[in-house]
C-alpha cells in the first residue's frame, strides 16, 4: 500500500469538493474491495473521502410500489431488512448471501455497484428490476448505468446517493458460486411485473446485462420451459479457470429456470 | 526446508538480534511446495474370478523447477512401495519417471505419496470391478491380504505388520447402509439427481520411519525421536519431546500417555515442544509419526523412571530393589501396604541426604526410539455423492470412515485427525489445484482463485475404528494425521463414478468437469 490522505467528511458537497480539490481522489464506502486493490497496489488514490459520515446515505424505505436503499446501506442491513423481505425477498436474500458476514458488515449498495465487479450481484438485481440510480447530479436508469468490466456511468466526482428499486409481482434471483471466491460465476435475476419479464445476468460477460433473449422468451410464457429453446451466444462469455465460456452460457440457462421455477 | 529459513539465521548473524520473516499469502502461493502431480497409467491382470495377478504401473512425478526436501523420496519410497495397498497381488511392476517442470517445488504434503498410490490403485480396482461385473466391495474381498497372512511381504519392499481388511470393510459397509444405497439411488433420480456411492480401503506407512531403512536409501539422517521426562522436586512432570504441535493436540495425547505411564495427575504435566533453546534433539512432525515413535521414547523414559524410582525406594523403604512393585503412581513393597507415591520419590531425589554411594540423585530422564518398521494403518472409506447433472455440482451427503489406527489413546484427537484428514482429502478430489497459464504465470495465487475446502462442503462424518495390534510398537498405536487425507480422494472419485456411470475424471471434479462427464456419459 503506498501513503495517501485520509478524509471523512460529513455531507454531499463536502464529498465533492474534497475529491475536486485532490490530485487522484477516491471515495471509499466499506472498503471491502477498495482496501485489499490499495493492499496489492492496484490502486494508489492521493485522497481517500470516507462517505461513512453522511447520514443522508444510509437507511432503507419503502414508498408506494419503491424500495429505496440508500448507497451507504451495507448488505447486511439489506438482507436483515423486513421492509426489503417484504416488498423484494428476493433482493434480501441477495443481500444475505454476499460474501461473508464481515464482507456483509461493511461492504455497502453503493460500493457494489459503483465498483462494478463483472461477477458481483447486486447489478443483476439493479438491472432485473429496473431500477434506478440516483446520484448527486441526476437519475440513472439501471440498464445504462453499467457499462463495462469495472465500469459505470459515473463521473468521478458523481456520488451515488440511493437505489430506487421497483417492486416485482415475483422475482426471483438464482447465483452459481464459485467454489473459490463464491462471487457470482453467473447470477440471473428474474422479476416479472404486470405480465412483463425482465432478467438481469452478472458473472457471464465483462458487466452485469440484460438478458434479452431469455426476456423474449418469457414474455407471455413464464415457465422455466420456455428457457430451453433460447440460443445463448457464447462469444462474449467470460471464459476462466473456473468456468468456460460455453459452461457459463449453459448456466445462464440453468440458472435462469431455477429462477423462474422460484418465483412461481 | 526454505532458503528464507536460511536467510533468516543469516540475517539474524549479522544484525546480532531476533530475526522474523513472514511471506504474505501471495509469496506463500507462489514459493510454497506444491503437492501430488502425478499422471500415471496402470494396468492389472486378472483371472476369471478377479483375483488380481499382476499389477504394471507408469507414473510421471512432477518435481518441479528445484529439488524440495523430500524431492523424489515421494514418488519412489513413499509412492511406489505402496502400491499392493490392502491386496495380495502377487507381482507388481512400478517405473517412475521424475521430471522437472517450470512449477514449484513438489514436495511433501499430508500423506505424501500414499494418496497418490491409493488414488490410483483405488480407481484401478473399481475399473476392474466394473469389467469383472462385481461389486466393489466383493472384488476388494476376493483380494485382501487374509488376516492370518501377517506379517505379509508385499512384492513392492514393505512387509505390513498387522491388519484386518475384511474387519474395517465390513464395518464401514454397515456405517455406510451399503445395503439401502440403492434404494436412496432410486429417490435421488425423482428429485434429477444422480447419486453415487464410492469405496476406499487403503494402507498407509507411516510412524516415520526406521532409520536403516532410510539410512539404505542415502538418506542422510536416522528419523529416531527423542523424549526427556523430567520431574520437579514438587512431583510436577515437564515432558521434552522433538516433535512439534501445531493443532495435533500432543499437549493433551502426551501428558495422557505419562499420566497412564506414571500415574501422575493430568493437570501436572506440562509437555514443552518447539523450542530448540529447552528442547533436546527431534526429528519433528510430519509422517504421522509423533505419537509412533516420539510417544514411544516418552514411554521409554517414564520405564527408565520406574527403574531408577524402584532404587530409590527400595533405598527410602529399606528394602531390597526386586521387592520393589510399581503400579498407579506408586512404588510398594511386595505383599505389604509401606510404599511411596511417585512424587515422593522424586522430592527424595533431589534431597538425597542419605544416599548411598552408586544412587545418583535426581529425577529425569532421556530417551530415544527408533522403530524397527513402519506402521501400516489402513482401513475403508464410503463416500456417497449426489451430483446435480445439470450443473456438475456434486455433494457429498454421506460419508463413513473406519480406520485400523491401533490402540487409541485418545479418540477425541483421533477423530479430529480423521475429520481434517478426510477435508483435506475432499479438497484434493473437488476443489483444489495449482493452475499456471501458458506463460509460466501462476493464476491461483490467492484465495480468490485457489479453492480451499470449508466447513459446508462436507456433511458430519460416521467414524469407527478395527484395531488390529502393531507388534513391532511398545504402544500398539500405528499414527492417525494422513489417514484420511490418504482415504478420501478415491472414495469421492469412486462415487462421481459411480454416480455417472464412467470410467474416468480427473482431480479436481470441478463442476465443469463433471458437468462436462455427465453430458458424455448420457449422450
Ligand atoms: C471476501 C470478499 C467476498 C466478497 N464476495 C462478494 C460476493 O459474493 N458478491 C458480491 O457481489 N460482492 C462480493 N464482495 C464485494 C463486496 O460486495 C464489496 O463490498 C463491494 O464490491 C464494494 O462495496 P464497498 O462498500 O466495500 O465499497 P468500497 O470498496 O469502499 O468502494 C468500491 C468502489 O466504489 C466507489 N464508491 C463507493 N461508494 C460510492 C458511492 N456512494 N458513490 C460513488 N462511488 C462509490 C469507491 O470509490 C470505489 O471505487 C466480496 C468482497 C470480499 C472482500
Amino acid at each position: 500500500m503506498y501513503n495517501f490522505s485520509y478524509q471523512k467528511v460529513s455531507s454531499i458537497a463536502d464529498a465533492v469538493d474534497a475529491i475536486q480539490k485532490a490530485e487522484d481522489g477516491k471515495f471509499v464506502a466499506g472498503g471491502q474491495t477498495m482496501l485489499p486493490t490499495m493492499k496489492h497496489r492496484l490502486a494508489s488514490p492521493s485522497d481517500v473521502i470516507d462517505l461513512g459520515g453522511i447520514d443522508e446515505l444510509k437507511g432503507i424505505s419503502v414508498d408506494g410500489d419503491t424500495v429505496t436503499i440508500g448507497a451507504m446501506t451495507t448488505h447486511a442491513e439489506v438482507a436483515a431488512s423486513s421492509d426489503v423481505q417484504g416488498a423484494i425477498p428476493a433482493l434480501a436474500n441477495l443481500a444475505g448471501n454476499i460474501g461473508d458476514p464481515a464482507v456483509r458488515n461493511r461492504g455497502t449498495l453503493g460500493g457494489s455497484i459503483a465498483n462494478n465487479d463483472p461477477a458481483a450481484d447486486y447489478p443483476a438485481a439493479v438491472i432485473g428490476l429496473g431500477a434506478t440510480v440516483k446520484t448527486n447530479k441526476r437519475e440513472i436508469s439501471g440498464d445504462e448505468f453499467f457499462t463495462g468490466m469495472f465500469e459505470t456511468a459515473l463521473e468521478d466526482d458523481e456520488v451515488i446517493t440511493a437505489v430506487l428499486f421497483p417492486k416485482a409481482d415475483a422475482s426471483a434471483y438464482m447465483k452459481f458460486e464459485n467454489p473459490a471466491s463464491r462471487y457470482a460465476i453467473v447470477g440471473v435475476f428474474v422479476a416479472s411485473s404486470g405480465g412483463a419479464v425482465k432478467v438481469g445476468v452478472t458473472g457471464a460477460t465483462a458487466c452485469a446485462h440484460r438478458g434479452m433473449r431469455l426476456e423474449e422468451a418469457l414474455n407471455g410464457n413464464f415457465t422455466a420451459d420456455a428457457v430451453d429453446g433460447v440460443e445463448i451466444p457464447i462469444e462474449k462469455m467470460n471464459s476462466d479457470i473456473h468456468a468456460s465460456a460455453e459452461y457459463r452460457a449453459h448456466l445462464v440457462k440453468v440458472m435462469t429456470k431455477r429462477a423462474v421455477e422460484a418465483c412461481s | 526446508m526454505y532458503s528464507e529459513e536460511l536467510v533468516v539465521g543469516w540475517a539474524c548473524r549479522k544484525v546480532n538480534r531476533p530475526v522474523k520473516w513472514t511471506s504474505d499469502r501471495t509469496e506463500a502461493f507462489l514459493a510454497d511446495a506444491h503437492g501430488r502431480d502425478h499422471v500415471a497409467h496402470a494396468e492389472m491382470a486378472m483371472d476369471k474370478n478377479g483375483k488380481f495377478l499382476a499389477m504394471r504401473v507408469n507414473t510421471t512425478a512432477n518435481l518441479g523447477a528445484y529439488l524440495s526436501t523430500f524431492a523424489t523420496m515421494v514418488p519412489s519410497y513413499l509412492y511406489a512401495f505402496l502400491l499392493a495397498g490392502q491386496y495380495s497381488t502377487p507381482l507388481i511392476y512400478s517405473e517412475v519417471k521424475a521430471v522437472f517442470t517450470n512449477t514449484a517445488p513438489v514436495d511433501a504434503a499430508r500423506g505424501a505419496g500414499r494418496p497418490e498410490a491409493t488414488f490410483l490403485l483405488e480407481r484401478l480396482v473399481d475399473v476392474c470391478a466394473e469389467d469383472m461385473g462385481l461389486d466393489p466391495a466383493e472384488i476388494r474381498r476376493r483380494n485382501f491380504i487374509p488376516v492370518d497372512a501377517f506379517p505379509y511381504q508385499t512384492p513392492v519392499v514393505q512387509c505390513y505388520d498387522s491388519g484386518d481388511y475384511n474387519a474395517a470393510l465390513d464395518k464401514a459397509l454397515a456405517l455406510a447402509d451399503y445395503e439401502g444405497f440403492a434404494g436412496r439411488a432410486e429417490e435421488a433420480k425423482s428429485r434429477g439427481k444422480c447419486r453415487g456411492i464410492g469405496l476406499s480401503s487403503y494402507v498407509e506407512a507411516c510412524g516415520i520411519a526406521p532409520s536403516a531403512a532410510v539410512g539404505q536409501l542415502g538418506a542422510g539422517v536416522g528419523l529416531w525421536e527423542s523424549a526427556q521426562v523430567r520431574f520437579n522436586p514438587t512431583g510436577n512432570v515437564q515432558v521434552f519431546t522433538g516433535t512439534h504441535s501445531h493443532g495435533q493436540g500432543h499437549e493433551t495425547t502426551f501428558a495422557q500417555l505419562v499420566t497412564e505411564q506414571l500415574g501422575v495427575p493430568i493437570e501436572n504435566i506440562e509437555v514443552i515442544h518447539g523450542d530448540t533453546s529447552k528442547t533436546q534433539f527431534g526429528m519433528g512432525t510430519y509422517g504421522s509419526r509423533s505419537l509412533a515413535v516420539g510417544g514411544v521414547a516418552i514411554a521409554k523414559a517414564c520405564e527408565k523412571l520406574i527403574e531408577k524410582g524402584k532404587k530409590i525406594a527400595a533405598h527410602a523403604l529399606e528394602a531390597a530393589e526386586g521387592d520393589i512393585e510399581f503400579a498407579d503412581g506408586n512404588f510398594a513393597i511386595a505383599g505389604t501396604d509401606k510404599a511411596m507415591n511417585i512424587a515422593e520419590v522424586a522430592f527424595n531425589a533431589y534431597v538425597p541426604h542419605s544416599y548411598p554411594e552408586g544412587l545418583e540423585p535426581g529425577f529425569d530422564e532421556n530417551a530415544f526410539f527408533d522403530p524397527m518398521n513402519f506402521s501400516f494403518p489402513a482401513g475403508t472409506h464410503i463416500c456417497e455423492v449426489e451430483v446435480d447433472p445439470d450443473t456438475g455440482v456434486v455433494e457429498i451427503v454421506k460419508y463413513s470412515a473406519v480406520d485400523d489406527f491401533g490402540k487409541l489413546i485418545n479418540p477425541m484427537i483421533v477423530e479430529g485427525q480423521v475429520h481434517g484428514g478426510i477435508v483435506h482429502g475432499v479438497g484434493q478430489a473437488l476443489l483444489e489445484g495449482c493452475q499456471y497459464d501458458s506463460d509460466g504465470q501462476l493464476i491461483t495465487a490467492s484465495y480468490m482463485d485457489y479453492a480451499m475446502p470449508r466447513a459446508d462442503n462436507v456433511p458430519s462424518f460416521d467414524v469407527d475404528y478395527a484395531p488390529t495390534n502393531p507388534p513391532h510398537n511398545p504402544l500398539g498405536v500405528k499414527g492417525c494425521g494422513e489417514a484420511g487425507a490418504i482415504g478420501a480422494p478415491p472414495a469421492v472419485i469412486n462415487a462421481i463414478s459411480n454416480a455417472l456411470g464412467i470410467k474416468h475424471i480427473d482431480m479436481p471434479a470441478t463442476p465443469e468437469n463433471v458437468w462436462r462427464a455427465a453430458q458424455t456419459a448420457t449422450s
